[in-house]
């Protein structure tokens, strides 16, 4: 959430009301579940009336399961991991053909980072020195079975992308100023990719979900929610 | 007839050099074989709007999605082998489900491939990607034609996918079909011969080895229509309602599996305006092998002859 409030509301320029400006920067969400944040986030920020928050998942609505680019502000249909990172360097090469500054971010999960697809991106984005293309890895260790390390481990992760010829930033996801600082640096950075690797718990801040691989795709029940409340205020 | 020979490939190369100057949004992308395929003479002449990909399709579909999401009409490909079947995902989920402006060329569709075998022998892709919404399907059958359709599918908003073919003939060339040239139009297929008895649909290499068949039979007194279907998807349903009524029989003819290929998109269209018999020439659900395209054309079928005693059936049935 940070992240996404620091990206939206700080770092990129964005105009809700021209959603297709030739030259906004770009947001892709390659972990797709990540919808309802997005979503929120893009109701705060106008692309969209905070009432079609309601109607989410529903048939009819605007707002599908997962990003849809029917959807003011979603820039990539996303669902199947593994894909953004390579759409992001398509977006970030048409930038350079075209002589234009934006820039291009893009959000992956740490699961994601089993994808072989990612590897392919990330040695493209090196071969282009792609300075324009901000990748960020929401690192909260946990995958639909369980933690990553148990279930196919991604350590040494920041190694590995050094390997790849990214810059890469390590960063505490909660902390604004690490963000603003790591999204400043990158901008800095030339003729390479940034990567950065947003440390977070998933579920933070509701003990039962804290570090809990069932609340990864799974809402919690009604009864709960009360108690989420409680423990969040 | 079908005595000038050109090279599919080499029209595909040419089609690109003459689009990237009449289009500064075109690019181009490859994965390791442009120089075969010939997408590298683009690249030669706009080397900052070429970009090789290296041996890495699922990304090569996917930054080809995010230049046409940024207002590129995106040309990529690699040899049929490496795109349908690989990369279905990124197809589907990205590039046709957004309906994306990226044209996926691919070469050595088909069994013609020759000597590298049965794993770089694709018979399967336009039953891949035909079933997907929002994909055209084309497979065109001479030089002339790939080049005309290359050019032409810039102007059209949307996913495509071209299959081209190594060729039969040594040097890796075809038959020339359309001597007289070729204008191409989505959903329109070219009927080049008209006939009362039996109504033959063909495509890619198979094409000249209908107006062969025509031939042969005409010298028995049994009159063939021919039908060039190169746009499996969208179908020119009217032509096939029309051949079906007038001739009674069909039969379909392919470098494909015949399950799910053009063979199964004509038959549906026959059960839904006219049924009558279809009978399907391809490769009979199995994989291919390695040898000579003239040699593996004959033991699978893929001959003028073979689409002759298809037709007896189809009209003997009908």
């Amino acid at each position: 959430m940070e992240l996404l409030v620091t990206l939206y509301f700080y770092k990129m320029k964005h105009d809700p009301k021209n959603p297709t400006w030739p030259d906004r920067d770009r947001f892709i969400l390659s972990k797709g579940h990540a919808a309802p944040l997005l979503y929120s986030i893009l109701a705060q920020a106008g692309y969209f009336p905070a009432e079609e928050l309601q109607s989410l998942r529903k048939m009819g609505a605007l707002l599908q399961g997962h990003p849809d680019l029917r959807i003011p502000g979603v820039e990539m249909p996303a669902g199947s991991e593994g894909i953004g990172l390579s759409v992001g360097v398509g977006e970030a090469l048409a930038a350079k053909v075209d002589k234009r500054g934006y820039r291009t971010y893009v959000l992956m999960g740490d699961g994601e980072q089993q994808e072989g697809e990612v590897w392919e991106a990330a040695m493209s984005a090196s071969k282009f020195k792609l300075d324009n293309l901000i990748a960020i890895i929401d690192r909260n260790g946990i995958q639909q079975d369980g933690l990553t390390e148990q279930i196919m481990p991604l350590e040494p992760l920041a190694a590995k992308w050094r390997a790849f010829n990214w810059n890469v930033i390590e960063v505490d996801g909660y902390d604004y100023l690490q963000l603003i600082d790591a999204f400043d640096a990158a901008e800095m950075t030339k003729h390479r990719p940034t990567m950065i690797i947003a440390h977070t718990v998933k579920g933070k801040g509701v003990s039962f979900m804290e570090w809990s691989p069932t609340y990864h795709g799974t809402a919690p029940s009604k009864d709960k929610i009360t108690d989420i409340y409680k423990e969040l205020k | 007839m079908l005595e000038k020979l050109g090279s599919m490939r080499s029209a595909y190369g040419e089609a690109l050099v003459e689009l990237g100057g009449s289009r500064s949004d075109v690019v181009v992308l490859g994965a390791d074989t442009t120089e075969s395929i010939k997408s590298g003479m683009f690249g030669a002449k706009y080397p900052e709007r070429f970009f090789n990909m290296g041996i890495a399709e699922q990304n090569l579909v996917g930054v080809a999605a995010g230049l046409a999401l940024a207002g590129k009409i995106a040309y990529a490909g690699t040899y049929a082998i490496f795109v349908p079947g690989k990369c279905v995902d990124q197809i589907r989920n990205i590039i046709a489900y957004a309906d994306l402006n990226v044209k996926l060329v691919c070469s050595h569709g088909g069994i013609s491939v020759g000597p590298d075998g049965a794993s770089h022998q694709q018979l399967e892709d336009i039953a891949i990607m035909r079933v997907i919404p929002k994909m055209r399907v084309v497979v065109p059958s001479d030089s002339v034609s790939v080049k005309s359709i290359v050019k032409s599918i810039a102007d059209i908003h949307g996913p495509f996918y071209v299959r081209l073919t190594r060729g039969v003939v040594k040097g890796s060339t075809s038959p020339i079909v359309y001597e007289d040239g070729f204008e191409y139009k989505l959903g329109k297929l070219n009927l080049l011969r008209d006939g009362s008895d039996v109504a033959i649909f063909a495509c890619g290499l198979m094409v000249p080895e209908a107006l062969l068949a025509a031939e042969s039979m005409k010298a028995k007194g049994v009159s063939a229509a021919v039908v060039d279907a190169h746009t499996i998807k969208p179908l020119d349903e009217e032509l096939v309602a029309k051949l079906a009524r007038q001739c009674g029989s069909v039969v379909t003819a392919e470098e494909h599996n015949i399950i799910g290929g053009m063979g199964s998109a004509i038959a549906e269209a026959v059960t839904k305006h006219h049924p009558v018999k279809v009978e399907r020439v391809g490769v009979v659900d199995r994989f291919g092998e390695s040898g000579e395209a003239t040699e593996l054309f004959r033991k699978y079928g893929l001959t003028a002859a073979r689409i002759e005693e298809a037709a007896a059936v189809a009209r003997k049935s009908s």
